[in-house]
């Protein structure tokens, strides 16, 4: 694996040392053929992310079964880099999920990875389109753990149970977490859909976390009407029940009880 | 000559020496007797005589005959089962008619109605031997089963491919310890491959725990520690293979694997009297979602504890503190020389 000017440059993502290693020794028996650089190799979804923020690649050779962060996750989140590299996913089982891979056509290889398999992947590798969110989406078994936003070219990630509160904006979501405040570039209900059991609508365009909820209190509107509004963990800031959305109050309150 | 038809008791009659046995036993003659008492008193105020009559004479054969036939218990099994069945009814007989001159005996009074109790005396007999007959039949098709699910879902696919992916990574830098992978491997699927029926020491299921971990601690490395506290276990203790490993697996698979971070497995072997205790712990994520699989693994076990030990046998499953912990108990049933 010589430096090249044209080496397809290649990453390791997989929580298993040996795994790693045995994909190094075939990417060494497949520089024979093409030039290739093993730029970096990562332990989890998360590892590979700070990676890939300072050491571009052209391919991630991505394990699905990682701790922390699995490859699906992982994947969502590449998409933020500026230059996201071709993913091919590893397994060591095929599982129900690789149907829908196969539906979408992502690429992937299932472990133990035969050197030809995995020589043909990498030829195929510069020609593949990227990754299509929606498509990711569909095939993550899951929600996602974390959501993740772009800067000065590194994927910044934002765990979900971290998250307080998502307001709808004109064409972002804030996501707001007892320290900051977050622009994310997804639908509202979207969101709400993928972490129906963590999230709470209160209002037309808020969604609060269901842990976070400490307790109700009444407000006083114009002409001596009241509504109810949130009090979240750790921010003083209390978000307005709307009308239609009253009868959350009485069900937390049972739970809270 | 062995006849085709004739069948080792064994796999018909019930094990009397074990307490569910003897319980299920006792409970039933009770209920009959209070079944008889019904009929016989002409109201329920009289309930209570009747039946404090009835059991006075039926009780001490019950125990009687559990006790005889407890002690009888591994020569019965050794014959066939027409004469074992045999035996049994004609010492029934011997019981009822003791107990029943005894009384007499004691109550001087005249032994009446002999004929009638003894009639009961060998219907119930013969009811109870059919029940226990009809329960093991009932339970054996599990035993397939059981096996059946030994083959097909006790080790995870994803282990396997894993362990191979593992094993491949090994044979060029490091071909000895790609051996004696390979070696555990092989001793692990002829145990998960054989016919798991009968039992098998606890030093075999500890060394195919140890053989599972090795190639478990290959992949997941540092993240992976174990921590065995055998040293009183009871090498000989019998128990159904497989029982300890599928449940290692769990913790291997679930307080392991989702994590980045060490966590330690442990098991604690020991016995206390005539009973073997077998503890395992784990770490326990709240996030983990693979819950499904483990319960029909629990399950699983649980059904064939029963059906070797009845209700000598437990299994509990405690969560607290982030940590899983399953405590089995089983009797200590020692291997015959």
């Amino acid at each position: 694996m010589t430096k090249h000017p044209q080496a397809l440059k290649v990453v390791i993502a997989d929580d298993e040392t040996p795994a790693r290693s045995r994909v190094r020794d075939l990417l060494e028996d497949c520089a024979g053929s093409f030039p290739i650089e093993l730029v970096g190799e990562a332990a989890s979804g998360r590892e590979l992310l700070a990676l890939l923020g300072q050491t571009p690649a052209d391919v991630v050779l991505l394990d699905i079964r990682m701790p922390e962060m699995d490859g699906l996750e992982a994947a969502q989140h590449l998409l933020k880099l500026q230059e996201p590299p071709s993913v091919i996913f590893t397994t060591a089982y095929n599982d129900h999920a690789l149907k829908a891979f196969e539906l979408h056509a992502v690429d992937y290889l299932v472990k133990p990875i035969r050197l030809r398999r995995l020589h043909d992947a990498l030829t195929r590798a510069r020609a593949i389109t990227p990754l299509r969110l929606d498509v990711l989406q569909r095939i993550a078994p899951e929600p996602r753990k974390h959501l993740s936003v772009q800067e000065r070219g590194k994927v910044i990630l934002i765990a979900v149970s971290d998250i307080r509160y998502l307001r709808a904006e004109l064409k972002y979501v804030t996501v707001r977490t007892a320290e900051r405040e977050h622009l994310v570039e997804e639908s509202l209900s979207r969101l709400e859909q993928e972490f129906t059991d963590q999230f709470v609508r209160i209002h037309r365009s808020c969604l609060v976390a269901r842990a976070h909820i400490v307790g109700f209190e009444k407000e006083s509107v114009e002409a001596g009407e009241s509504r109810w509004a949130v009090i979240l963990n750790g921010l003083d800031e209390k978000l307005p029940v709307s009308r239609r959305q009253q009868h959350i109050v009485k069900e937390f309150g049972r739970s809270l009880l | 000559m062995a006849s085709i038809n004739q069948n080792p008791a064994a796999a018909l009659l019930p094990n009397f020496r074990n307490l569910g046995v003897m319980l299920r036993v006792l409970v039933i003659v009770t209920a009959l007797t209070v079944v008889a008492a019904m009929l016989k008193s002409s109201s329920w105020g009289s309930l209570l005589q009747q039946w404090i009559g009835i059991a006075a004479v039926v009780q001490p054969i019950a125990i009687l005959s559990v006790l005889l036939l407890g002690a009888a218990n591994s020569w019965l099994h050794k014959l066939e089962y027409r004469f074992a069945v045999l035996l049994i009814v004609l010492a029934e007989l011997a019981v009822t008619l003791l107990v029943l001159r005894f009384g007499a005996l004691i109550l001087e009074t005249e032994m009446a109605d002999a004929g009638r109790d003894v009639f009961f005396a060998v219907a119930t007999t013969l009811a109870l031997i059919g029940y226990f007959n009809l329960r093991n039949r009932a339970l054996s098709p599990a035993l397939t089963e059981a096996r059946l699910q030994a083959l097909q879902a006790r080790i995870r696919p994803h282990f396997l491919f894993n362990s191979i992916n593992a094993v491949l990574s090994l044979i060029r830098a490091e071909p000895r310890r790609a051996e004696a992978a390979l070696e555990d491997m092989a001793d692990l699927f002829r145990v998960l491959m054989a016919d798991n029926r009968d039992l098998a020491p606890l030093e075999n299921e500890v060394e195919l725990c140890r053989q599972y971990l090795a190639l478990e601690q290959l992949r997941l490395g540092e993240r992976l520690q174990i921590e065995w506290h055998v040293d009183n276990m009871p090498k000989d203790a019998l128990m159904p293979p497989l029982v300890l490993q599928p449940l290692i697996e769990n913790a291997v698979y679930h307080g392991i694997e989702p994590s980045i971070e060490p966590g330690v497995v442990s098991v604690n072997i020991y016995h206390v009297r005539d009973q073997v205790h077998m503890v395992l712990r784990n770490p326990y994520r709240t996030d983990g979602n693979h819950h499904a699989g483990n319960k029909m693994a629990l399950g699983n076990i649980r059904e064939r504890l029963a059906l070797h030990f009845d209700a000598e046998a437990s299994l509990q499953t405690r969560v607290g503190d982030s940590r899983y912990e399953v405590h089995i108990t089983i009797p200590y049933v020692k291997a015959e020389e």
